[in-house]
């Protein structure tokens, strides 16, 4: 048995568009996600929210809350201690303010009541005395020396002397002399970019129910992308310990990134421990756009020079990323994924983290790297029109290919890109003239996708069926994908096979539903366990046969001598192996731990057709193509919706999503009313190609494929508009009124 | 406050409940009546995941108040089946991927039902302009379109 | 001795060396190193980092084998989305 082998392998049901095992629960409103769980005599509880953008909180009454008939319990700062951990304490500040608010919207206390009604009046009655102190929401303005500080003392030591209180990060990547680039370049462009925080915008608030019994066992049911990170975080918040407290992720209604950290269970849980009921917190709107985590706000510099023919000789860039009012490092992303589609001989980027008064980052899909791509991929546009080049020639003749040293170091081994462009040049969306007022808009994209630690347990059940135990919440049809895989190399049918989702009582760790990691190493997992059940079911034959272990092969769902040596027997199926398991041995099953490494890096190109109204600024999108490298398409349905939704998500960022906010500091739009995300007669039909470069790092050439989609858009929009109107557009989002001031300065 | 003795329909079945006056429908089709196929994505009419229908008419039931609902026929997605017989719509969102995470599939599948009770032949541009008050965060909509395009030319050769 | 490559702004705890040599057969002992040669690095090194080898990056990956010719770049711990 070549197990490990790649490459080119015949699937026989890889690549199908099978049905997903939770579809009849979600279209016939069974599923039950994050608020549709209940538990007898729960109470409702609520989050009092800071109304300043940043303020010192100098008491807090909460005795006539309580007071309150129906009041249960009262939460605030004092009730949470602070974790040693700084990711931790971090987090534990966010769901509930200290001794400041740090953003509209930072949670400063929280009750549980009979109703909500009674919940709601006792808000009402907690009195917090503030010192409004003076903010700032403004990246750029955060990094000035003299700006509003945010909190003190949070620098990291990779921040060089005498920068102010804000910064809390620097990095720099690249290689090669930047200086001889830029003067063998024909034409320099230099250009300096902002785009808006924007949030993930999925559908379902966030949304949980608490217990914790006296004897502090705890149980927590919520939406989450990790239901091992909730409990690792909430356990370290309220110094529990991890057996204790048992996470069970429901269906999930979107996350983008949004849901890997915690917001508001450890405060359902302090609720519970407090009351000794039930609690259960639900979201509203508002308080998800207020106080759960946009992107980063990000102004960005770019420079890139370029010969005549084409070729970019020199590539810089400086990132300023602000994730509000916590340190991060997501600039670091943005700053190796910046150049990341181009082979260079001198490339450098920098990049800054800096603090403002607004809600704490949370990864949102390909997280820092879309803001990068844009300004670069900006640049790159200018330069084609300028010198009068096609962008898909140029991003070809530039293209990053096996053995490139990338941008941010490492040496690229088999990747799509260019494929990817060569696919876009010969699609006949590139090939069909534009009319009149339309314009075209290229872009490419970048992600790194990873692995990650994850463990998967495959039972054989006695009947032939199979079950797979997973730990990564579906976000959108990985149930299925899994099951694929997992039927695929045992060779059984696809509807022999059920995959769950385990609560963390009932499987060892894994890593959070992020970076497109799940069909890559949930799948490699689940191959894997797989395998080691295979392996076990050609033990129990060969003791039947009273032959060698090794004289038996696993093909086509059943266990075959090996060859003309090993003797000659009927093969017999998983069907009749498992019906006979208890007499040879006991329940078969197969197990598969490991920290996964090899995701194997994506690349993406968009194609993007608009036009602008030049009387309103309004931009009309009319045919969009996304092409993208999937090393292997395990559910092609999946894939496509990943890489649609991504595309979509992008094109609200670059045309309508952004958070706005007042001069008081105050956020202007938390409602989707005024954060508007694109709607359906907003769009055309989103195409899209499928490559299928196979990676290496994968039994069956899987990529993740759920986080480069979202990364061309940006530009891919941004290009087109600046050529419709004739005008270089420098900000996102290119709002009807930002085109139209676009319009009208450059007329004069 | 005292709360409300209100008697509807639901789905076909006579059904009473007590609710607050300032309670909305959405609440009490999820908390009185355990129908949580309704989501409450915003609460504020902008979502349409707790789409129903009332009296044959599309409405956010977040924006209804539950007291006027009296005598009233509501519509929720858990009523679109019959039994375990899968309503087209239903079918073809499972047959063209119309989901992804799903939390939008009950308003949108209840807006696409009262659509094509309307208009058993709409024009993408009409399905699209329908659905505009129904958020889909996942799916760029491109499967939704044709899931219910799909459906629909089923269901008129039917 | 395997040659190690660092970001830039890891330079300056490194006398400004893009690329350092170490004595290491693994993940580990590649990190194991340089906190002891360039005690600067340790924080960064505490907080997390990533490693790619011959192209392929890795978080957390302790016994992972490097080579003597291998190419290992040290890389801020990546995280998604
Ligand atoms: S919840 Fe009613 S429209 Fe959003
Ligand atoms: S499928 Fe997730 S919001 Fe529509």
């Amino acid at each position: 048995m070549a197990l490990d082998s790649h490459g080119k392998r015949e699937f026989k049901q890889i690549g199908t568009r099978v049905a997903r095992p939770d579809g009849i629960d979600k279209v016939t409103g069974r599923a039950l996600y994050g608020a549709d769980m209940s538990a007898p005599g729960m109470l409702v509880g609520r989050i009092l929210r800071s109304p300043h953008a940043h303020a010192r909180i100098l008491r807090i009454d909460t005795s006539e809350a309580e007071a309150i008939p129906g009041v249960k319990a009262v939460v605030t700062g004092a009730d949470f201690s602070i974790p040693d951990d700084a990711a931790l304490a971090d987090i534990s500040v966010n769901v509930m303010a200290r001794t400041k608010a740090l953003y509209d919207g930072h949670a400063v206390a929280a009750v549980a009541a009979t109703s909500a009604q009674a919940a709601k009046a006792a808000l009402k009655a907690i009195k917090v005395e503030y010192e409004v102190l003076p903010h700032v929401t403004d990246v750029d303005a955060a990094m000035a020396p003299d700006a509003p500080v945010v909190q003190k003392g949070r620098s990291l030591e990779s921040v060089p002397a005498g920068m102010g209180a804000n910064v809390t990060h620097h990095c720099e990547f690249g290689h090669g002399d930047l200086e001889a680039g830029f003067a063998r370049a024909d034409k320099i462009v230099e250009r300096s970019f902002k785009t808006a925080a924007t949030h993930q915008g999925y559908i379902e608030p966030h949304a949980c129910l608490a217990t914790m019994n006296g004897d502090g066992r705890a149980d927590l049911w919520c939406c989450t992308q990790g239901q091992y990170m909730v409990r690792t975080v909430c356990a370290g918040v309220l110094g529990i310990e991890a057996s204790q407290l048992r996470v069970t992720a429901s269906e999930i209604g979107g996350g983008f990134g949004g849901k890997t950290t915690v917001f508001i269970e450890p405060v359902a849980l302090m609720l519970a421990k407090k009351s000794g009921k039930p609690v259960k917190i639900v979201m509203t709107r508002d308080e998800v756009f207020k106080a759960t985590g946009p992107t980063v706000s990000t102004s960005i510099d770019v420079k890139i020079g370029m010969t005549k023919a084409g070729r970019i000789t020199a590539g810089a860039a400086t990132l300023r990323y602000s994730g509000g009012a916590f340190p991060n490092t997501t600039v670091d992303m943005g700053a190796q994924a910046a150049f990341a589609a181009y082979d260079l001989d001198a490339v450098r980027t920098v990049g800054w983290n800096i603090l403002t008064n607004r809600p704490k980052e949370s990864a949102y899909r390909a997280p820092g790297a879309p803001q990068a791509i844009y300004a670069v991929e900006s640049v790159v546009d200018e330069l084609c029109l300028a010198l009068n080049l096609d962008p898909l020639d140029v991003r070809i003749l530039n293209a990053a290919r096996k053995g490139t040293k990338s941008s941010y170091g490492p040496t690229f081994d088999d990747i799509g890109l260019l494929a990817t462009l060569e696919a876009a040049k010969a699609h006949p969306h590139y090939n069909t003239p534009l009319k009149p007022g339309q314009s075209r808009g290229v872009s490419c994209g970048f992600w790194f996708n990873f692995g990650g630690n994850t463990c998967v347990s495959l039972n054989i059940n006695t009947d032939g069926t199979v079950g797979v135990t997973e730990g990564n919440p579906d976000i959108g049809g990985s149930r299925a994908s899994i099951s694929l895989m997992a039927a695929e190399e045992l060779g059984v049918p696809y509807d022999k096979v059920r995959t769950i989702i385990a609560d963390t009582a009932s499987l060892g760790y894994n890593d959070v539903t992020d970076g497109s990691r799940v069909t890559f190493a949930v799948g490699l997992a689940t191959i894997k366990a797989a395998r080691d059940a295979i392996k076990k079911m050609c033990g129990r034959v060969a003791k039947i046969w009273g032959i060698d272990e090794d004289a038996v092969e696993w093909r086509d769902g059943a266990a075959h001598p090996a060859g003309p040596n090993a003797g000659k027997f009927p093969p017999m199926t998983l069907e009749e192996i498992a019906a006979i398991s208890f007499e040879t041995g006991g329940p078969i099953a197969g197990h598969y731990e490991v920290n996964a490494d090899g995701a194997g890096v994506s690349f993406g190109v968009h194609l993007c057709d608009l036009e602008v109204d030049k009387e309103t600024g309004q931009t009309t999108i009319l045919r969009y193509t996304v092409f993208q490298d999937a090393g292997k398409a395990v559910h092609p349905d999946y894939v496509e919706g990943q890489m649609q939704g991504g595309a979509v998500q992008g094109i609200g960022w670059a045309l309508n999503e952004e958070y706005i906010y007042g001069a008081d500091g105050r956020l202007l739009n938390a409602g989707f009313l005024d954060y508007r995300i694109p709607v359906a007669s907003d769009l055309p039909k989103i195409d899209t190609q499928i490559l299928e470069i196979p990676n290496p790092g994968h039994p069956y050439g899987v990529r993740g494929v759920g986080e480069t989609g979202i990364v061309p858009p940006l530009a891919a929009v941004s290009n087109a508009v600046s050529r419709a109107i004739d005008v270089r557009m420098h900000e996102l989002p290119m709002s009807p009124p930002r085109v139209l001031k676009a319009i009208k300065a450059a007329r004069g | 406050m005292s709360a409300i003795t209100v008697s509807t329909t639901v789905n076909g079945d006579a059904v009473d409940f007590i609710c607050q006056p300032d309670e909305s429908l959405l609440d009490a089709l999820r908390g009185r009546l355990g129908l949580t196929g309704a989501k409450e994505g915003c609460g504020t009419g902008d979502c349409g995941a707790c789409s129903v229908t009332v009296n044959g008419r599309l409405v956010c039931s977040c924006l209804m108040l539950a007291a006027e609902a009296e005598g009233a026929e509501i519509g929720t997605v858990e009523g679109i089946a019959k039994g375990n017989a899968l309503h087209p719509l239903q079918q073809s969102f499972l047959d063209h991927a119309g989901l992804q995470c799903g939390v939008c599939t009950p308003g949108i599948l209840v807006a696409a039902k009262a659509l094509l009770d309307r208009n058993p032949d709409p024009t993408d541009e009409e399905v699209r302009y329908w659905l505009a008050g129904n958020l889909c965060r996942c799916t760029g909509y491109d499967k939704i379109i044709r899931a219910v395009q799909s459906a629909a030319a089923q269901m008129r050769s039917a | 001795m395997v040659k190690v490559l660092l970001w830039g702004s890891l330079r300056t705890h490194t006398d400004g060396q893009a690329e350092v040599e170490v004595e290491a057969r693994t993940f580990k002992e590649v990190l194991d190193r340089l906190a002891e040669a360039y005690p600067g690095l340790r924080p960064q090194i505490e907080r997390g980092v990533s490693m790619a080898i011959d192209g392929r990056i890795y978080r957390e990956a302790w016994f992972t084998e490097i080579k003597p010719d291998s190419e290992v770049v040290v890389m801020p711990y990546m995280t998604g989305g």
